[in-house]
């Protein structure tokens, strides 16, 4: 669990977050979503401290993170896995070996075993062909995919990601979205997900936020998100023609 | 203010850096690649520079000497000096800040602008030490033998070039390199070496790692990497003659 009290955060006195304060539970896709400029990476790196917050904690599993020392952050980010939104694979690396680094640096495999959990990471996102490639010789939604495999390999007790399938195929994403959700309840995991898909929201928002602003500006689930009266929020679900389409045929 | 700001910045990543490695088997597999990819495939530009400088020195010194008070032998002995003791610890090392600085800062900065900086520090790794402790290890290890060997080619070069011309005998210049010599004069240079590569090293992979921006911002920052490592190359260059040689 992640327990966010208060946080703001801003660029050269522009607000970006203000005062946030929000709760991203355990073994549940949280997503966090927002249009595009909303502040939803800076959140996320606000989370993992990548960027300092101006004011506010941030409470993993009861640990305070942002009174933490960096010996003390280096060990808590142990149990961290992270999507970026461009993936920020090695890339003097091939992809077995981005996925393989992890488990070199922090686990006590032997190398048999760590081959093994290399092939299990890659298989389970379609991808045991791309093996030996570097990161310049696959697809940008290779890249996505690879960098989760990554993510997972050391069963993270919080994963984050941004944007895990934005330049993923829509059969892709579908497929990345239930793996991200089928690991989270299979290990517990703290997963928070950056996304302006909509698919993803009603495929697998267990809990859903919607920032606007710099604010929290609306909070709930896949269902609840499309029953809201709230106008940003709607303005923001129904902006599809799809979604227009599915809500008259509802309504008629 | 902004200088002391920056040198204080610097001194906290040196800091930083040099603290344990996390998983050492990791650090020994990066250093042996350091040392291959900072130190030996530099050899090739270092043999050329090493022997055309080597060469001038021999023919420029044998043109000087014009009285007739002084033996020919001596262009052996000021070849040798000027090589021990000014070319190869300090052009050399003027010439890596430019090949290897370049590289270090580069290569850091794109990583940082591509965020795999962030990722690394997202896992727990201490960036700093991970990326730039095995390059500043592999350069203090490796730059001695790259400066011996350019000695020794050095020599060597001015040697050949000095016979080719005409401008001294072999058995002058050899009769030169054995006079006068000053075991210190190695130990010297050697200590200015490996002051100069953590120079290098450290100072490259300051401004590559904390690049901001994008690819532009990766070029200026190796820009400055170069020109940084350069002055200070120089400046200590100055400073450790006066302390060492006085
Ligand atoms: N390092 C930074 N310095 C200054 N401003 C920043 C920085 N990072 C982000 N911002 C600003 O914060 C705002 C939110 O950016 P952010 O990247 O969080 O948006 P986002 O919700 O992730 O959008 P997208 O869906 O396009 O990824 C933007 O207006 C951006 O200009
Ligand atoms: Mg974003």
């Amino acid at each position: 669990m992640i327990d966010i009290q208060h946080i703001s955060k801003s660029f050269d006195g522009r607000v970006i977050l203000d005062d946030i304060s929000l709760v991203f539970e355990e073994g549940k896709t949280n997503l966090v979503i927002g249009s595009s400029g909303s502040g939803k990476t800076v959140l996320m790196k606000c989370l993992v401290s990548l960027y300092q917050v101006d004011q506010g904690q941030i409470l993993y599993d009861g640990r305070d993170f942002t009174e933490s020392s960096e010996e003390e952050k280096r060990e808590i980010r142990k149990d961290f896995g992270m999507v970026f939104q461009g993936g920020a694979l090695f890339d003097s690396q091939t992809v077995a070996e981005n996925v393989a680094f992890p488990l070199e640096m922090f686990s006590v495999m032997q190398p048999a075993e760590m081959r093994d959990r290399v092939d299990f990471c890659l298989n389970r996102v379609n991808l045991s062909s791309a093996h030996d490639l570097y990161p310049s010789q696959i697809s940008g939604g290779m890249k996505k995919r690879v960098a989760i495999a990554r993510a997972i390999a050391l069963n993270p007790k919080y994963l984050f990601c941004d944007e895990p399938n934005s330049g993923l195929d829509p059969k892709t994403s579908i497929v990345i979205d239930n793996l991200i959700q089928e690991i989270t309840e299979e290990f517990n995991i703290t997963t928070v997900i950056n996304t302006h898909d909509m698919n993803s929201v009603l495929e697998i928002g267990q809990k859903i936020i919607y920032l606007n602003k710099g604010k929290k500006w609306w909070e709930g689930d896949k269902n609840s998100i499309l029953e809201t009266d709230n106008a940003e929020v709607n303005d923001f679900v129904y902006a599809s023609e799809l979604f227009k389409r599915i809500r008259r045929a509802s309504h008629s | 203010m902004a200088v002391f700001q920056s040198l204080g910045h610097y001194f906290l990543f040196v800091w930083v850096v040099f603290s344990k490695p996390q998983q050492w088997r990791r650090f020994w597999k990066q250093w042996l690649y350091e040392v291959n990819s900072l130190g030996i495939n530099s050899l090739p530009i270092i043999a050329i520079i090493s022997m055309f400088i080597g060469a001038a020195l021999t023919i420029q010194t044998a043109y000087n000497i014009d009285s007739p008070f002084i033996p020919l032998y001596a262009v052996g002995l000021a070849t040798r000096d000027s090589i021990i003791l000014e070319f190869s610890p300090t052009i050399i090392s003027l010439i890596l800040a430019g090949k290897v600085g370049s590289s270090i800062a580069s290569e850091l900065g794109t990583m940082r602008v591509t965020e795999q900086i962030d990722a690394l520090e997202i896992m727990g790794v201490n960036s700093g030490s991970f990326l730039v402790l095995p390059k500043i290890i592999a350069a203090l290890f490796i730059n001695p033998f790259l400066v011996i060997i350019s000695m020794f080619i050095g020599i060597t070069g001015g040697w050949i070039f000095g016979v080719l011309a005409g401008v001294v005998s072999t058995t002058e210049f050899v009769y030169g390199l054995q006079s006068f010599f000053q075991p210190f004069y190695i130990t010297y240079a050697l200590i200015k070496t490996v002051v100069f590569a953590f120079l290098i090293t450290s100072i490259s992979s300051y401004f590559g790692y904390y690049a901001q921006g994008g690819a532009l911002e990766v070029g200026s920052s190796s820009t400055k990497a170069v020109v940084y490592s350069s002055i200070f190359v120089l400046v200590l260059n100055y400073l450790l003659t006066q302390v060492l040689l006085s």
